[in-house]
């Protein structure tokens, strides 16, 4: 059931009558059945999975619980006899006991993950190294549909047990409610991946109708159905058009295609945030923001701190910080400041675990090496960005530019060029024929097709053109206006009439412009698949 | 309550506005629902696809029978299209025969969504056309786009002209009880033998509405005549024919393959067809519609009805509009072939 069916708006209409029309005390029994009924139309056989991962984090979590409390418990009553080794020694007994409860909950939930999505990249891989060196024997793929949103939930329910194991939440006693966390199902398409404390009291509270924040939620949708329908399944044509055709579309077109690319992943992720985000708050559920104005960044690293924000904090908190701080990368540290030098040594962790991040990233987004690669490109382009950061002073401080507005604007332009440049390999899905087509930037001297009509010929017509651009530019007016605080509240603000046209235009504008329907090829949404 | 009925108003003249109009270029669109606006007393009706519409000239049945008739066909109409249109028909009259065309027997299973609008749309809203609509859409339809046309059609605004303001709540008469007429002439030349099928045998599917139109014929005591028109294309096989006699003699149905009939109707397709022998121009509709005149009053017994005074009156004008159309079109086709 995709968030641009009939089905979905129906499904949702009966939700939002059913949710507040009953004692708010069921509300999020009510919830739970329709996640999983959500999620069964999906795939009934995928209900397995998402199954196997919350009964597996319930348990573990509360094992670790359990263990904790008794340690607790033991050490109370024992305070007296025991000794302060022996203290320390059942200490160490116990935080054991919990780590491998930990340990073997995250390696069947990764395990599952890998299995379900990387099993066919492995075999493929394994497959080449044994063309590569003259073997005849090939396997053959395993035919296996990736159930939907896996990597988020996977990734949710982990950054939940490894809380608990911090102790900075507790562990759920009721399995359902878990389960409701788990597989609350506007999130499971394309997260945001929520954290079981930002998330969890506002999903079980009861809810009263409050009609302001039911619009505030319906405004939102609109928003995100109006990125998702008018621009990004719009644009997507052309998309399609120079990305499939590499034989004639080369060249300045890669270029095109590198910007239109831009756009429609940035309305179609955003747009699908929206969508769940506005869901959320016409329940009355808080549902942590995911971008800030992205593409206003003006370095990368700011980008990714803007960009698919509670994927970067996950990676982070449950990564980056884990490895930088764990006793072999500390041991290497002091070894790295011994011998090469204090410079070079404390950069080591933050190298490697940086690297280790970008890895997990590219992988995470999807099972080949155009990913991988992807990932590892942005932490090349992050460490040179630091390593950089000394001379960039110094031209700042010689030339005066900062703060500039055209200083900003092209350090806005470059950040979008970049990472537009990186995500070139999501677009070809293949790293050699990326290079190549990359090449044919400097090869192929077809700029003219910017502005000779040549851009008509990849299946977007005038009006397509005049759509988006008139697309763009109220997505950068909105954006624009954001900086100064929420236009939702701006429009809250204006007489009732003013209002009704700003929701009534946007509802049109989805209506009437929106690329849905017969003769249009509306996609998913692009993150579904991860 | 204001606002509801500011947004529903909006949506609905944007429906208006944005619907086809099928006024200029394809006018086939527009045929079913011009039945509604008609007297229904008639004597006959005709189903089925293009090959009804464009062959049979109900004026020729009235002025030389004095037979009511109405055709309630468009383009590609299928045959379970052809069943629920006559349900439809059937709630407002009850003619004494029916006629069907057998090409739609090719088709067992939805096509084309074009062809789905311009025979569904003009329906009126009942089950019969609920059920319609579920039995002939494509996988890429749904239903609602019939309910709310306006979500198929949100992006027309980008096409409309001049006809989608005039004809926003009217439409220009088309048809003449069905029928559409053309005089031009393309003669029949090369006319392609028909591809090798991997099966001849006609479709469960199809063979079961065929069951349905015969079933429901004989509860409401209609009789029920299978025709093939003389379209020479697309190619009728023998083994279709066999199983179509087979059939009719089986249910006890007249059965009249006019590709059979060419010399006895005096048809000529130098002369007779408008497109190549796809369909018949005028003047080969009205020789078989003569033909099938004469066969209905024998075969049939109905009756001259041109002594009644309203339905004369009423056919007056029909005549009237049938002979100016004529007129209008001979002109223009003179006037084309002068350039």
């Amino acid at each position: 059931m995709l968030f641009t069916s009939y089905a979905f708006l129906g499904f949702m209409a009966i939700l939002f009558l059913l949710y507040y029309l009953i004692p708010g005390r069921f509300q999020w029994e009510l919830l739970l059945a329709a996640s999983y009924l959500f999620y069964f139309i999906a795939g009934p056989s995928w209900l397995l999975y998402i199954l196997a991962t919350t009964v597996t984090t319930y348990y573990a979590a509360r094992r670790i619980e359990k263990t904790g409390q008794q340690q607790k418990a033991y050490i109370k009553v024992h305070r007296e006899q025991l000794s302060k080794e022996e203290k320390k020694a059942y200490k160490d007994k116990m935080k054991t006991r919990q780590w491998r409860w930990l340990l073997a909950c995250l390696f069947l939930n990764l395990g599952i993950l890998a299995v379900v999505k990387y099993t066919n990249f492995a075999i493929s891989n394994v497959n080449g190294l044994l063309r590569a060196v003259g073997s005849a024997r090939q396997f053959g793929f395993w035919d296996i549909a990736l159930p939907m949103g896996i990597s988020f939930y996977t990734f949710q329910a982990l950054g939940y047990l490894i809380d608990v194991y911090r102790g900075t939440v507790e562990a759920e006693k009721n399995l359902f409610k878990l389960a409701l966390f788990v597989s609350f199902f506007p999130q499971l398409i394309q997260g945001p991946i929520s954290r079981f404390g930002d998330l969890a009291q506002s999903l079980y509270a009861e809810h009263v109708f409050d009609a302001e924040k039911f619009c505030y939620g319906l405004e939102r949708i609109l928003w995100g159905y109006f990125k998702k329908l008018v621009i990004a399944d719009r644009i997507l044509t052309g998309v399609n058009a120079i990305i499939r055709d590499t034989g004639t579309y080369r060249g300045a077109y890669v270029f095109v295609g590198m910007m239109f690319y831009a756009l429609e992943l940035y309305a179609d992720f955003t747009g699908g945030i929206d969508i769940t985000i506005g869901i959320a708050q016409a329940l009355g559920i808080g549902v942590k923001e995911n971008f800030r104005r992205p593409y206003f960044s003006k370095s990368v690293k700011e980008y990714w701190r803007r960009w698919h924000i509670t994927m970067g904090t996950w990676f982070t908190d449950y990564i980056f910080y884990p490895i930088s701080v764990c006793k072999p990368m500390l041991k290497l540290s002091k070894l790295a400041r011994a011998r090469l030098g204090e410079n070079i040594g404390k950069r080591i962790p933050i190298y490697l675990s940086s690297f280790a991040v970008w890895l997990a990233t590219g992988i995470w987004h999807g099972a080949s090496w155009n990913f991988v690669v992807w990932g590892l490109g942005n932490w090349v382009v992050l460490m040179a960005s630091q390593e950089l950061e000394p001379l960039y002073a110094r031209l700042h401080g010689r030339f005066d530019v900062q703060g500039r507005g055209w200083y900003k604007l092209f350090q806005v332009l470059r950040t979008i060029l970049v990472m537009s440049c990186l995500r070139t390999f999501d677009c070809y899905r293949d790293v050699p024929l990326t290079f190549r087509m990359f090449g044919t930037l400097f090869t192929e001297h077809n700029w003219h097709i910017l502005w000779d009509g040549s851009l008509m010929g990849i299946g977007l017509s005038a009006v397509d053109y005049g759509v988006l651009l008139a697309g763009l530019v109220l997505l950068v007016a909105v954006s624009l206006l954001q900086r100064s605080g929420s236009v939702r509240d701006r429009i809250a603000a204006k007489p009732y009439p003013v209002r009704f046209l700003l929701w009534y235009g946007l509802f049109l504008a989805v209506l009437l412009a929106g690329a849905y329907g017969i003769g249009y090829d509306a996609s998913q949404f692009i993150y579904n698949q991860f | 309550m204001g606002t509801a009925v500011i947004v529903l108003a909006s949506l609905y003249l944007l429906q208006r506005l944005l619907m086809p109009k099928y006024a200029a270029d394809v006018v086939e669109g527009a045929l079913i629902a011009e039945y509604y606006g008609e007297e229904k007393d008639h004597d006959v009706v005709f189903i089925g696809d293009c090959e009804v519409y464009e062959n049979f000239s109900p004026a020729v049945l009235w002025q030389d029978y004095g037979i009511n008739s109405y055709i309630r066909g468009s383009a590609q109409q299928l045959i379970w299209q052809s069943y629920y249109l006559l349900k439809d028909t059937l709630r407002y009259e009850k003619p004494q025969v029916v006629i069907f065309n057998v090409l739609a027997m090719q088709y067992n299973e939805p096509q084309r969504e074009a062809y789905n609008r311009m025979t569904l749309e003009g329906m009126r809203w009942s089950r019969d056309k609920a059920d319609a609509i579920r039995a002939s859409m494509t996988e890429e339809e749904h239903f609602l786009d019939y309910v709310f046309p306006l979500l198929r059609y949100h992006s027309r605004w980008s096409e409309l002209g001049a006809e989608d303001v005039e004809y926003m709540f009217h439409s220009p008469q088309i048809s003449h009880n069905g029928y559409y007429m053309r005089v031009d002439v393309k003669p029949a030349e090369n006319v392609p033998e028909g591809r090798i099928l991997a099966d001849y045998r006609f479709g469960e599917n199809a063979w079961a509405y065929l069951d349905r139109i015969t079933a429901l014929c004989r509860e409401n005591d209609i009789r029920l005549i299978l025709v093939k028109a003389p379209s020479l294309y697309p190619y009728w096989y023998d083994q279709w024919e066999e199983q179509i006699e087979g059939y009719a003699a089986e249910n006890d149905l007249l059965y009249i393959n006019f590709l059979e009939l060419v010399e006895e109707t005096g048809l000529d397709f130098t002369t007779d067809t408008y497109d190549a022998g796809l369909h018949l121009n005028l003047s080969g509709a009205e020789k078989i519609t003569g033909y099938l005149g004469e066969v209905l009053r024998q075969e049939a017994g109905l009756k001259d009805r041109r002594a009644e005074e309203h339905l004369a009156r009423v056919w007056d004008g029909k005549i009237e509009a049938y002979e100016q159309e004529k007129e209008r079109q001979y002109a223009n086709t003179a006037l084309d072939d002068s350039k």
